[in-house]
């Protein structure tokens, strides 16, 4: 049947990678070597573009606003610290899947009070939820360093082979092929007919159900999987970096999340990625006028982000590329814009 | 048993100075549906400008308090009118984000002008003590929060129910598009009722100085406060948010009494049930729409 | 001929405000029903009761002989109780194709699959081409809903409904605001239904009522007034009254 076809090679369409996408990654992957002697930022950059890409899963993606994401990826930070410090398990690569799973199942715990009630309990919840684990992480300071952190990390070499070294190396390609990894599956799912069902449960709930869509049970499958992406990012930062202290769980990590995921865009996934390389070189712009009151340049593009208009300022940084694009390839743009900037 | 009552009154005197604190934030969310987490910022002001007044300009205690109100108000006024007007329509996200931003700037605001320091207030000598009733002991200055904040929270009551703007309030509050079908202006309604709001944060900031201690993380550390008060409470009215405030008040200075290593967890426990039992709070027809 | 959808002693208030009386409705395997009442009468709340927005203060709700009183939202949708929306509530931002493709994978129980694309599964692709070439949008399928014009956008709204192949259908004025050129499609859309899917329509327009149903009920403030066919109904002096009495409602 032809229809049938021509409905497939449709529905298909928005999954297939575009000539964009993979020059992002081209570029990326020619990035350590443009850059040889900048790995520590680069990991980081990268560990926060996987932490971003676990909010946009909710909120760019389910419309969940959640204040308090830190909470996940702290709880990843302190397992793979503590799976390292005690020699519970060596190996990097299994200490960060259990660390992620840990993460995974607060996730799935905390996500029937996230469902419930409106945005506004959501933001209070998730809030709480981080408040709660910071505490938590105080009280039992004998196990968690208290606010020393976990002294004394010392990491096993990846697989038995890839040791970490003191340039970050090591750490820099174990992060990026646990990112592009990690965002390969996001991309499967977000174009499955589950992450379709997220976005018609983030437009409008109710016309969602009466469509057939169980919304609660959908969104605690979307909760539970960011929480792991979260919990994966915070391990790989305790990882790489030998440190875990309780400001993993700060509200300022939670909001620096959100504040990174609007600057690169919500709902293509991409927007964690760019937000992240932008959001460092801001960070390294600001703390040279004036360390210490960073806080407030944060807030200042916060403000002002929202009272320019998201979209607009994606609409004007787009402008140029579009431009090009058009200019050569001779057709429509197709550099993808960030989707959820309407709402 | 005197210990009890003590803790009691404690909790009392610490809930109320909450309502105080966030009965501006109930109100503007219920009328707008408006969520702003730059409140505890109000309320830092009032503190700041207070501290500032009696430390250094040597005003007394009482004069200094009704400026924090004023200027907490009339900045209020000032950033409705210029900035939060054109964020009502917006989504809860970028409601969230510029009110987060909001709080950063005048965090690090405070932070460079006044230093990252914990600041007290100085108190007249008639306020300092306690005395024994009955054999409880009585702090004077919590006798004074409970007198003041009681005596607010009636006024409140009073001004909602009998007075003209009162009931053009509650009727906005109740169906904002009602309301503006009855001729009612709601956007002047709001602009005074959340600059009134912030005047009362800035007074709630320069009273609470001396027992939640004042310092440039204050609307951070309090913003959960504060949300579960309006959560908690409803905001349908402010006998929800009044109740809310009190049992978190009690429960919180209980709990840092008899299980002081527990602390936290219990004042979020118990609001985690409240949650599950009762998701749209625990006195409120919704928490917000 | 049996009964489809049953509704027994149906009460629902809001403070002290009764919306729906006792009402009883009964509706017959492949009939096509319309409950039709002035402004206020209550007719959006019994669509809210039977899809399950709304909860009911006491009484029952049946399809097909099963109790579905208690049942959330989508649970009835998966049962085969189906509806379209008064006013617009599409996904602006989805396409046609997107938007029935949600409602197939859900009825044939793939709308979990979070590991497969869309558009890799021949059964779903295949009725999702069926109601896309049925209801006149195989065209359109990858336009962005927001762009269609207004009676294509009807047009999806019963696709939608459609594609979660119900056994009874609630049709909320189907017709509402389409302009005059398009009712057409939208009318022609209706009464190519399936004679096995069973039809609630709730209408202002007599017009569409009389055309189309087989069985009236009159629902006035919140109770049902007369139920019967169209020709008693129209002869009814009672129905009479209350819609000469509203005006030019009808």
């Amino acid at each position: 049947m032809s229809a049938a076809n021509d409905v497939s090679t449709s529905a298909k369409a928005s999954s297939r990678w575009r000539v964009s996408e993979v020059l992002f990654w081209i570029v990326v992957l020619a990035c350590p070597f443009l850059f040889p002697s900048r790995y520590l930022i680069m990991t980081d950059i990268l560990r926060l573009a996987l932490f971003t890409l676990s909010l946009d899963l909710i909120l760019g993606y389910a419309g969940i606003v959640s204040l308090g994401h830190a909470a996940f990826f702290g709880v990843g930070a302190y397992s793979a610290g503590l799976l390292a410090l005690h020699g519970i398990i060596n190996e990097p690569v299994l200490a960060l899947i259990v660390a992620g799973l840990a993460a995974m199942v607060l996730g799935f715990f905390t996500s029937f009070l996230v469902i419930r009630g409106v945005d506004l309990t959501r933001l209070m919840v998730t809030l709480g939820i981080a408040l709660l684990m910071e505490a938590l992480g105080e009280r039992f300071s004998n196990i968690t360093g208290g606010t020393d952190g976990l002294q004394g990390i010392e990491m096993q070499p990846i697989l038995g082979m890839f040791a970490f070294d003191m340039f970050g190396k090591t750490g820099f390609w174990y992060c990026l092929i646990v990112l592009f990894l990690l965002f390969l599956l996001a991309r499967r799912i977000v174009h499955s007919p589950f992450g379709l069902s997220l976005r018609a449960i983030r437009n409008n709930p109710l016309r969602a159900s009466a469509i057939g869509i169980p919304v609660n049970r959908r969104l605690i499958a979307i909760y539970t999987l960011a929480a792991f992406y979260a919990g994966i990012a915070g391990a790989l930062f305790t990882q790489t970096t030998q440190l875990a202290s309780l400001d993993v769980f700060s509200f300022e990590r939670s909001a620096d999340l959100m504040l990174v995921l609007v600057i690169g865009g919500t709902g293509y996934l991409y927007g964690g990625l760019i937000g992240a390389v932008v959001f460092k070189m801001l960070q390294e712009l600001f703390q040279a006028i004036t360390p210490q009151y960073w806080l407030f340049w944060i807030g200042l593009v916060l403000v002002i982000m929202v009272m320019v208009g998201r979209a607009r300022i994606h609409r004007w940084v787009l402008w140029l590329p579009n431009l090009v694009i058009r200019q050569i390839a001779g057709r429509k743009a197709t550099v993808v814009v960030p989707e959820a900037d309407a709402s | 048993m005197t210990t009890v009552f003590t803790i009691l009154f404690d909790g009392v005197a610490y809930g109320m100075l909450l309502f105080v604190l966030a009965c501006g934030l109930a109100v503007t969310l219920g009328l707008m549906n408006f969520v702003n987490l730059a409140h505890g910022a109000f309320a830092m002001t009032g503190g700041y400008i207070c501290a500032v007044l009696v430390n250094n300009q040597g005003w007394p205690f009482f004069a200094a308090l009704p400026l924090a109100f004023v200027t907490s108000a009339a900045i209020g006024a000032a950033l409705e009118r210029t900035l939060y007007q054109h964020l009502y329509a917006r989504s809860h996200l970028d409601q969230v984000l510029f009110t987060i931003g909001l709080t950063f700037m005048s965090v690090a605001a405070v932070d460079y002008i006044m230093g990252s320091s914990r600041i007290f207030i100085k108190l007249p000598s008639a306020l300092e003590g306690q005395f024994d009733l009955f054999g409880v002991g009585i702090g004077r200055y919590r006798l004074m929060i409970v007198v003041i904040c009681g005596l607010l929270t009636l006024a409140l009551q009073l001004i909602l129910s009998r007075t003209r703007f009162g009931s053009r309030l509650r009727a906005a509050v109740d169906d904002p598009r009602a309301a503006i079908g009855l001729g009612i202006n709601v956007p002047q309604v709001f602009a005074f009722t959340f600059a009134f709001g912030c005047g009362l944060a800035g007074l709630g900031g320069a009273l609470s100085a001396e027992i939640l201690g004042l310092d440039p993380y204050f609307p951070l550390k309090f913003m959960i406060y504060f949300l579960i008060v309006v959560t908690v409470g409803g905001s349908s009215s402010i006998t929800g948010p009044f109740l809310a405030s009190l049992l978190l008040g009690i429960g919180d200075v209980a709990a840092k009494y008899y299980v002081p290593k527990m602390g936290p967890f219990v004042i979020y426990t118990i609001m985690i049930v409240i949650l599950i039992w009762r998701p749209n709070g625990l006195f409120g027809r919704t928490a917000a729409r | 001929m049996t009964v489809t959808l049953e509704t027994r002693d149906l009460q629902k208030s809001f403070g002290g405000l009764k919306v729906t009386r006792d009402l009883s409705l009964k509706v017959e395997q492949g009939a096509r029903h319309a409950l039709i009442g002035p402004n206020g009468a209550g007719k959006t709340t019994v669509i809210n009761l039977l899809t399950g927005v709304l909860q009911a203060d006491s009484g029952r709700i049946l399809l097909e002989g099963q109790d579905i009183t208690d049942l959330a939202v989508h649970k009835r949708v998966l049962r085969g109780l189906s509806r379209t929306f008064q006013i617009n509530q599409l996904y602006a931002d989805l396409t046609p194709l997107e938007t029935v493709g949600l409602a197939v994978s859900e009825r044939l129980g793939r709308g979990g699959d979070w590991w497969r694309r869309m558009g890799t599964r021949s059964d779903v692709n295949d009725e999702i081409a069926d109601i896309l070439t049925r209801f006149h949008l195989f065209d359109v399928m990858n336009e962005l809903t927001a762009t269609l014009p207004y009676g294509k956008q009807r047009l999806l709204e019963i696709a939608v409904a459609i594609a979660a192949k119900p056994r009874v259908l609630l049709l909320d004025e189907p017709a509402a605001g389409v302009p005059e050129s398009e009712r057409h499609d939208i009318l022609a859309a209706v009464s190519a239904l399936p004679r096995d899917v069973t039809v609630l329509l709730i209408e202002h327009d007599m017009d569409l009522v009389f055309s189309f149903a087989d069985r009236i009920s009159v629902l006035v403030n919140g109770a049902m007034l007369v139920e019967g066919p169209p020709e008693a109904v129209a002869r009814d002096p009672q129905v009479k009254a209350v819609y000469l009495g509203e005006g030019a409602d009808a």
